[in-house]
């Protein structure tokens, strides 16, 4: 069995936000119409759906909206990981995201902590955005 | 004129095949559907030729036309599937096959689920893919694919709003573990669980336990539905379907954990469609079955049908409140998808039904009024009350 650990393969809608990982930047989608921001990436507006989108970069900064320590792994491939610190975290801009933290004691997670983007870089030209404590 | 449900189909038969541990079936999963279903007709009193139409859930791979040919059913006249993983559906396919009953559609609909993992694969285990697109590129790279990760950070969102202590997860825990032992049929059958046990459980991931996640098991179950005017031609006392609801509100599907109202269990506005069409309150229900994927989704799914409110789920949820036959409101009273079996909640179904029929292991005096919550945390879910005559 392969137990290399799964990544995400770019689309031509997603590679902006993918390949802007990989130059150490966090990119979103807002769409010019409604002005709201869209995650994840798509071609029409969350809010309004409008076709009008444009990629911005944004600081990356973050609230932890909530958390879960997985203490058995799901996939042979994550055992290593365990045990895993899954976080959705909400950007300033207001859209939410899944990951996990990282430079962070269990017992200092918080819901409602402020974060950092920590870009990791996993694989030749894949970078995962992860975060930690700001 | 209202347009409505309430009152117009009844539950004839109900069956089910002996319950297994996952992957113990000796039978495929097509022939558990198909025993449970003659099981359900054998129940009900008619022949499976009579049957006309045919209602499931969460991509059941056993479809009505196969079925149908299988059971020589005379003719075929409605064939349905209600979208959505888990166990959301359960009571969606109820709702289905009242709604073709109702209308005219068929007659005698049956509703099933057939599930043999050793045939097919567990529910619990992440998939095992290498290249990841769309929404699952921004959840799986990071280790997030199984449901009881996903549910338990909805969970952990609700129970940090409202200071919710994690004794509320046990005490349901425990009265599914508890009514289970009066219940042969129930996989838990003889095996206890005790407070000790469980907070001595493991961690699968928080703020579940072991104890906190349903189990996973082969077997299949089925329910007859009929016209109420002939719901007293049948050997049963009479159990009428007197309101459904599914769905979930704006955006609760929304990818990547973006829906506007995170902590939920998803029944906000499906609740009020429910006891809307039912023409009832939380009040006037007898005893309830809520679907436990994860006890976290029980607790949130009660909290959005009314049985409390969020701030004060420790003092609702500890056992003797939710124990047959005097408890505020028994829960899950033949043991439930923790203990029983994990039926995708057509188990719990069945138990609904039952109590208004006066035959559950664990009957509650004069049950009249029977809820069925399925499903919680997914979309789209759903939830169904069942009546006796007095109700109408």
């Amino acid at each position: 069995m392969d137990l290399s650990k799964p990544l995400p393969t770019p689309t031509p809608t997603s590679a902006p936000f993918w390949d802007g990982l990989n130059d150490g930047v966090v990119r979103l989608q807002r769409c010019n119409a409604c002005g709201g921001w869209i995650f994840y990436p798509r071609s029409r507006c969350s809010h309004c759906l409008s076709d009008d989108i444009e990629w911005h970069e944004v600081s990356g900064a973050a609230t932890l909206h909530t958390f879960t320590i997985a203490r058995q792994p799901t996939a042979p491939q994550f055992a290593d990981e365990v045990p895993q610190i899954l976080a959705v975290v909400e950007l300033e801009e207001g859209v939410r995201m899944t990951s996990t933290l990282v430079r962070v004691t269990e017992k200092a997670i918080e819901i409602g902590m402020q974060l950092e983007p920590y870009f990791d870089r996993v694989a030749d030209g894949v970078t995962l955005l992860r975060f930690a404590p700001r | 004129m209202t347009r409505t449900l309430r009152g117009k189909a009844a539950v004839a038969g109900v069956g089910q095949t002996t319950y297994y541990k996952h992957g113990q079936s000796p039978d495929a999963e097509s022939k558990l559907a198909l025993e449970a279903i003659v099981n359900a007709c054998v129940d009900a009193g008619v022949s499976p030729k009579e049957i006309d139409g045919f209602a499931s859930f969460s991509n059941d791979r056993n479809d009505g036309p196969r079925l149908a040919a299988a059971l020589d059913c005379k003719e075929l006249r409605y064939s349905n599937m209600f979208w959505g993983g888990g166990g959301g559906g359960t009571a969606g396919a109820i709702e289905n096959a009242a709604a073709a009953i109702a209308c005219g559609i068929a007659d005698c609909v049956v509703v099933y689920r057939s599930l043999a993992q050793g045939q097919f694969g567990r529910f619990g285990r992440g998939a095992q893919v290498r290249h990841v697109s769309g929404d699952a590129a921004h959840t799986v790279p990071y280790g997030l694919m199984s449901a009881a990760q996903m549910f338990a950070m909805k969970a952990m969102r609700f129970m940090h709003d409202y200071g919710i202590r994690q004794e509320a997860l046990r005490a349901i825990a425990l009265a599914s573990y508890t009514h289970a032992q009066s219940n042969p049929q129930a996989i838990m059958h003889g095996r206890p669980l005790t407070e000790e046990q469980y907070d001595a459980s493991r961690w699968i991931v928080e703020p579940f336990r072991l104890f906190d996640c349903c189990q996973e098991n082969d077997g299949a179950a089925a329910m007859v539905l009929v016209p109420a005017e002939r719901a007293k031609d049948f050997a049963h006392r009479p159990c009428y379907v007197l309101g459904t609801a599914s769905g979930g509100p704006n955006r609760s599907a929304a990818p990547v954990h973006n829906a506007p109202l995170y902590g939920s269990s998803h029944f906000t506005t499906v609740a009020k469609h429910l006891y809307r069409m039912a023409e009832l309150t939380p009040n006037d229900v007898d005893v309830l079955q809520s679907y436990e994927n994860f006890t976290g989704g029980v607790l949130m799914a009660m909290v959005e049908h009314g049985f409390c409110a969020a701030e004060e789920v420790n003092d609702f949820f500890v056992l003797d409140n939710l124990l047959a036959p005097d408890g505020r409101l028994p829960l899950n009273t033949s043991g439930g998808n923790l203990a029983e079996c994990y039926m995708h909640g057509l188990g719990l179904t069945i138990e609904a039904v039952r109590q208004v029929r006066g035959t559950s292991c664990n009957q509650i005096d004069g049950a009249e009024v029977s809820m069925m919550i399925a499903g919680p945390m997914v979309t789209p879910v759903s939830s169904v009350i069942f009546g006796a005559e007095s109700t109408l």
